[in-house]
């Protein structure tokens, strides 16, 4: 059986997180993500699905800091390497989406620019050859007009097409792994699908691995094949996507669930979301109390076929 | 257009004023100091001396154009080292800040209370008079409040979606100051450097005045505004006439520097377009 589990791209074990020497924030978070997988970190706002992605990349921003644990990337420690190796290491292997499509892009400086920076640090193109890979990049993205596009500037582009570029600098250098934290929370429905898709799409065909960080359960159902749910800094329940929404087991998932805004529902204001959470789900079955739930070998044997 | 306008308008008066000091050997009708002629002094402008003579005899015009080598250079390369000396400390304390930028405020803080005429004044005694200390004395005195521009200019941009974003693709510290953070605040940084030509002229002015600039006879506008203090009754185009030097100095430089500004925003760009 064993052998049939390929190795992880990134294997997450017992990952604290805390201010100064106490693991206040994260309690021991472990997972791992296999090759071209999809996996996504749900959880409310404050469960910790962030900093995880953010100490993945090496960019936890002080005070915050990792106090135990390790984060294998390609079977290494990035937390062993130092300043220099991780900063190599991001862009080029892995990669991230961010929420705000509208701020991550540099104001002043062409969206081709931006794209062909990337093969200019890590690759060491010439700026000439780089552009040339940059309006490819904007192709893949399904940017229309990509050579004329990539003279724009970002005010220039809605927001959906801004998103696009940023999965075009994230997806450049082809990475192993790429993190989207709340990719599509920023734009609407129909673009968000889009964006989603693309996502997906351009991924499947480079083999890249995917932690999907969300909220929305909507979003992490259409796109991952395993999810693990986040609450108050631990992993508490680890399963595949569809036998999570079929049969929740730890409390909190059930809790999450049924919080979600259905039709017919009462309205937001007299539901009011985290109340009804909290009575679905009794304080002391939440976060530090709570055993942790998490997949047998087996299954990751199962996601990687 | 507002944007074409000023940028051509800065653009014109700039270049009178350096052609002016560039080709003065070639323009100027008399030599600035040996053609003194005691016997017409204090003549008003008229056909032979276009912007009259002073308290000695010597063509305000001529002095004017020699006036502007000195002037420019003073007002030009001292804010020069002023824009990179604030700058630098400025982008780098609000960039990595901890002890850095600590020691960056406290040193502001301390160039400010300083009056700079006195630190000038105090460089200037030590490496004594001349333009080449003149210009590190200026250089090395006002560069603080572009030193606070830029860096609460870069505190600001340090947590802007981009700047993470270059981090996350890998990019150096360095590297992201300089392509993510100094083309957003070369801005105000160019509007403090081009306000600040003005001052630096002025300041020349003084230092010279105080004996310590630019030594007499040779002209700068400076001690030519002080050389005609004492005749601003009997021949106040004396002192006008480099006043205005250096107020079509300033305002030149002004518009160039908001020209640039708006040229190097992509937004007015394209408003343009």
């Amino acid at each position: 059986m064993s052998k049939t589990v390929p190795a992880s791209i990134l294997s997450v074990r017992d990952l604290r997180i805390g201010i100064g020497n106490q693991s206040d924030l994260l309690h021991g978070v472990s997972f791992d993500i296999l090759p071209g997988e999809t996996y996504g970190l749900v959880g409310e706002s404050g469960s910790g699905k962030s900093i995880t992605g953010l100490s993945v990349l090496g960019l936890l921003k002080r005070p915050l800091q990792v106090t135990g644990g390790s984060i294998l990337f390609r079977e290494q420690d990035v937390l062993k390497l130092n300043k220099r190796e991780r900063r190599r290491l991001r862009g080029d292997r892995m990669a991230m989406v961010f929420q705000e499509p509208m701020t991550a892009l540099n104001p002043l400086a062409t969206v081709g620019r931006q794209i062909a920076e990337m093969f200019v640090v890590h690759r060491g193109l010439s700026w000439a050859q780089a552009r040339l890979k940059a309006v490819e990049a904007l192709e893949t993205v399904h940017v229309p007009a990509p050579d004329e596009r990539a003279r724009s500037y970002p005010h220039q582009l809605s927001g959906g097409m801004r998103q696009r570029v940023m999965i075009a600098i994230a997806l450049a250098c082809r990475p192993d792994l790429l993190i989207a934290d709340e990719p599509t929370t920023a734009l609407d429905v129909t673009v968000q699908a889009e964006v989603l898709k693309l996502i997906a799409e351009l991924c499947q065909r480079e083999g890249t691995a995917v932690l999907l960080v969300s909220h929305d359960l909507g979003v992490i159902a259409n796109m991952c094949r395993r999810v693990g749910v986040m609450d108050r800094g631990r992993l508490v329940e680890e399963q595949d996507t569809r036998a999570l929404f079929e049969t929740p087991l730890h409390p909190y998932t059930r809790g999450l669930l049924a919080a979600r805004p259905r039709l017919g529902s009462r309205t937001i204001s007299e539901r009011g979301r985290l109340t009804e959470l909290d009575e679905l789900v009794a304080d002391t079955q939440r976060g530090r109390d709570a055993p942790t739930l998490v997949t047998p070998r087996g299954m990751l044997a199962e996601a990687g076929r | 257009m507002r944007l074409r306008f000023n940028l051509v308008l800065g653009l014109l008066l700039a270049a009178i004023v350096i052609i002016a000091g560039v080709f003065a050997a070639w323009i100027a009708p008399y030599h600035p100091i040996i053609d003194a002629d005691l016997m017409n002094s204090e003549m008003p402008p008229s056909w032979e001396h276009w912007m009259g003579t002073d308290g000695q005899g010597r063509d305000v015009f001529s002095r004017v154009l020699y006036g502007a080598q000195v002037s420019l250079t003073v007002g030009l390369v001292s804010q020069l080292i002023n824009s990179c000396i604030g700058t630098a400390l400025g982008v780098s304390a609000g960039y990595f800040g901890g002890w850095w930028d600590d020691l960056v405020n406290g040193l502001t803080n301390v160039m400010l209370a300083i009056p700079s005429l006195v630190f000038a004044l105090a460089i200037m005694a030590v490496l004594g008079p001349g333009l080449p200390s003149l210009l590190i004395a200026l250089g090395l005195t006002n560069w603080s409040w572009t030193c606070r521009i830029a860096r609460s200019s870069t505190l600001s941009l340090k947590n802007q979606g981009f700047v993470q974003a270059a981090k996350v693709a890998g990019f150096g510290d360095g590297n992201i100051m300089r392509t993510q953070i100094l083309p957003n605040i070369i801005g105000p940084v160019l509007v403090m450097a081009t306000l600040g030509i003005g001052g630096a002229v002025l300041a020349e002015a003084a230092l010279s005045f105080l004996g310590v600039g630019i030594r007499p006879p040779q002209p700068s506008w400076g001690n030519m505004l002080t050389d005609a203090r004492e005749l601003l009754r009997a021949a106040p185009w004396a002192a006008v006439f480099p006043g205005l030097a250096i107020f079509i100095t300033v305002l030149g430089f002004n518009l160039l520097g908001d020209g640039m500004r708006d040229l190097l925003d992509p937004h007015m760009r394209t408003r343009r377009a």
